[in-house]
């Protein structure tokens, strides 16, 4: 185990990929000399050369499709979008191309692409710079989405997306790239998808996140045991597609209770998702509606007291827990 | 004939009679294909959008043959003749159109989205201009391999107004990209005459990406294998991308739903009076390569094939219910690098 921030995790799980099969290359806007926007990339320019650490004209539908075309063609292209913000001008090539060609055509190809974006607001960037998509991205059939929220995590993930034969929609929170963390340093360390982490254990409330929505409840769970007296289980989803329901039904069916927490849009929302399918396969166990603590439906203001109301929080959470008992 | 930056000549052997033959053949082919695919939609065997090429069938067998067989293509929708041309068998295409196991796609795809991939027929592509990109992309995978295969990008002149164009175009210009650019420009999207939708020729347009452009006869498929061989040939050799801007014309509406308020019926009897097939078959003819006789033969010939391949569709089976799921993703096989 090495400690290290999630930026360099992430860079150490793409050195490492590059280095173990030749077919992997990377490219994106500034991800060479200027070491990309997070410089999750610092350093790869030099060693793997312009070829496959490669600089493109600010073209997202293009790079995209063009990472389509090459993992078609045997490569497995990773495709860094600047912020997820951005993907919006490229969801033809993510929606209609890559999510469905396997199946459009038969099973006869299919698109290893990993795209890599960066997400949250929280940095008063304003309202077309602050989105979180997640939800969004995995409402679609043939997409994985993967969530990390931990250092150790984002480069097992990383490492497996790059192995996964499907296009991988590999979101990262900007709030967490300085975040540190313990990795593992074995090159064959991989994270399966669609296997949730229990990072902390209670008996009196299910906090249900991913992403940057963990460490809220992370932090609403100290909150609640040092001032109320109650226990919580957190629940990393770490991937939302594939969604390890099991866990989280598995704990509810324990708990009693459940908030799920994300900072996206609280309507037509990913929590919802989550929130249903307690409401199908828990209904019996449950002692009170399943909360959802989300973004607030607005367009996310410039203004830090406005940006921070329309965000959620560990207050938040811990609110919606009280509310419950 | 209008050019850009190059102008086409014939390059190396023009065609013998044995490949005026194949070319005769294969429009024919696509000719008939078409003309049977309107009627089994009328009779409702085939359902959704049915785009057809007749008028076009020049570019498709003109360009297609320019090929080598490790060379991939993407295309449009109207993507059948392009399938045709690459050799892909029209049981196959017809019993995708039927929507049966037995086609290419096994009944997954449709009319619009036909794929081969050991033909290297990557795509039949229905949102205009959004397989533009992953033609760029191919381009790239041929250089980072270092082997000399190119893609070859079929697309329709309304996909000019496209963001995807400029991008691609873009792409493969500044990295020197493999790339044959072929535009049939069939003088409509949909029912709006490309001048109304386009500043410029689409030809003078492609050039100003740094490109080699030329605009040819897209209904002589001699001029068009040519061209097309002319392009292959500078994007082998590392110049990187050519475009081509074939004219041509559809013979029937934009798809089976178009009640073509937007054009006479003088102007589509204008444009037969150039149909390729008879083109090509009064020059072969008086180069001695063909006769009446031979012509018929030909005929029969793709007609049975054809027929055979309405046969073959109406007897494959619908793919079972039970197979919703299959092909979302392809499966996850452990680490085998
Ligand atoms: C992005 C997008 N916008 C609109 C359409 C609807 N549409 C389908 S074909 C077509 C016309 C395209 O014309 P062109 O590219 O010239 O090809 P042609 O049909 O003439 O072969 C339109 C507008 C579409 N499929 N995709
Ligand atoms: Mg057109």
């Amino acid at each position: 185990m090495t400690e290290m921030r999630m930026r360099d995790a992430i860079r150490e799980a793409m050195r490492e990929e590059m280095l173990r099969d030749e077919r992997v290359f990377l490219m994106g806007e500034d991800i060479g000399a200027y070491g990309g926007s997070y410089a999750c990339t610092r350093g790869l320019l030099d060693e793997f050369g312009p070829e496959r650490v490669r600089d493109t004209p600010i073209s997202e539908s293009g790079i995209v499709g063009a990472g389509v075309g090459a993992a078609l063609a045997g490569f497995i292209p990773m495709v860094e979008i600047m912020t997820i913000n951005f993907s919006l001008v490229a969801l033809d090539q993510i929606v209609n191309n890559a999510s469905k060609l396997h199946y459009m055509s038969g099973g006869q190809v299919n698109v290893p692409l990993v795209l890599r974006m960066a997400s949250g607001g929280g940095s008063q960037l304003g309202a077309t710079h602050s989105h979180s998509l997640e939800g969004m991205f995995a409402h679609f059939p043939g997409l994985t989405v993967v969530c990390p929220a931990f250092p150790g995590d984002a480069k097992g993930l990383l490492k497996r997306s790059f192995r996964e034969p499907n296009p991988v929609v590999f979101i990262e929170h900007t709030a967490l790239y300085g975040a540190r963390g313990e990795v593992p340093d074995d090159p064959d360390h991989l994270v399966e998808f669609g296997r949730a982490a229990t990072v902390r254990s209670g008996k009196d409330v299910t906090l249900v996140g991913y992403s940057g929505s963990v460490h809220q409840c992370y932090r609403a769970a100290d909150m609640l045991a040092a001032e109320h007296g109650l226990t919580a289980d957190v629940i990393d989803l770490r991937t939302i597609r594939p969604l390890d329901m099991s866990s989280v039904i598995r704990s509810v069916r324990r708990t009693n209770r459940a908030v799920v927490v994300e900072d996206d849009w609280k309507f037509g929302g990913f929590a919802g998702e989550i929130a249903a399918q307690i409401m199908e396969r828990a209904f019996d166990w449950l002692d009170a509606p399943v909360a959802r603590v989300a973004g607030k439906d607005v367009p996310m203001p410039y203004n830090r007291n406005l940006e921070y109301a329309a965000l959620p929080s560990e207050e938040d959470v811990v609110e919606a827990v009280l509310a419950m008992l | 004939m209008s050019v850009g930056q190059a102008i086409p000549t014939i390059v190396g052997e023009p065609p013998d009679g044995d490949l005026q033959q194949r070319f005769l053949y294969e429009m024919l082919l696509i000719r008939r294909f078409e003309e049977k695919c309107a009627e089994m939609y009328t009779r409702g065997k085939i359902r959704g959008f049915l785009h057809l090429y007749t008028g076009e069938e020049a570019c498709a067998v003109g360009a297609i043959n320019a090929l080598r067989a490790d060379d991939k293509i993407v295309t449009h929708y109207r993507d059948h003749g392009h399938a045709l041309a690459r050799g892909v068998e029209a049981n196959r295409i017809m019993a995708e159109l039927f929507a049966r196991v037995g086609g290419t796609n096994q009944g997954r795809g449709g009319s619009m989205h036909i794929f081969d991939v050991d033909r290297n027929f990557l795509g039949g592509y229905a949102i205009v201009a959004g397989h533009m990109p992953i033609a760029a992309g191919l381009g790239l995978a041929a250089n980072l391999s270092g082997e000399d295969w190119a893609a070859l990008c079929i697309f329709g002149d309304g996909g000019v107004g496209e963001g995807e164009f400029h991008e691609a175009l873009n792409l493969a210009a500044i990295w020197k990209l493999p790339v044959v650019w072929f535009c049939e420009n069939n003088g409509y999207g949909m029912g709006v005459p490309f001048d109304d939708s386009l500043a410029n020729d689409v030809y003078k347009i492609a050039a100003s990406y740094q490109m080699p452009s030329v605009r040819i006869d897209g209904m002589d498929v001699l001029e068009v294998y040519s061209a097309t061989q002319l392009a292959l040939a500078h994007v082998r050799e590392g110049n990187g991308p050519y475009f081509i801007e074939a004219l041509t014309y559809r013979y029937r509406g934009h798809s089976m739903a178009d009640p073509e308020l937007y054009r006479t019926k003088a102007e589509v009897e204008e444009y037969r009076k150039r149909d390729a097939i008879q083109r090509l078959k009064r020059s072969m003819t008086a180069d001695g390569l063909m006769d009446e006789a031979s012509y018929e033969a030909l005929v029969a010939q793709v007609d049975a094939e054809v027929d055979e391949a309405v046969a073959y569709a109406d007897a494959s089976p619908e793919p079972g219910l039970h197979t919703l799921y299959d092909h979302i993703t392809k499966e996850y096989e452990g680490d085998s690098g």
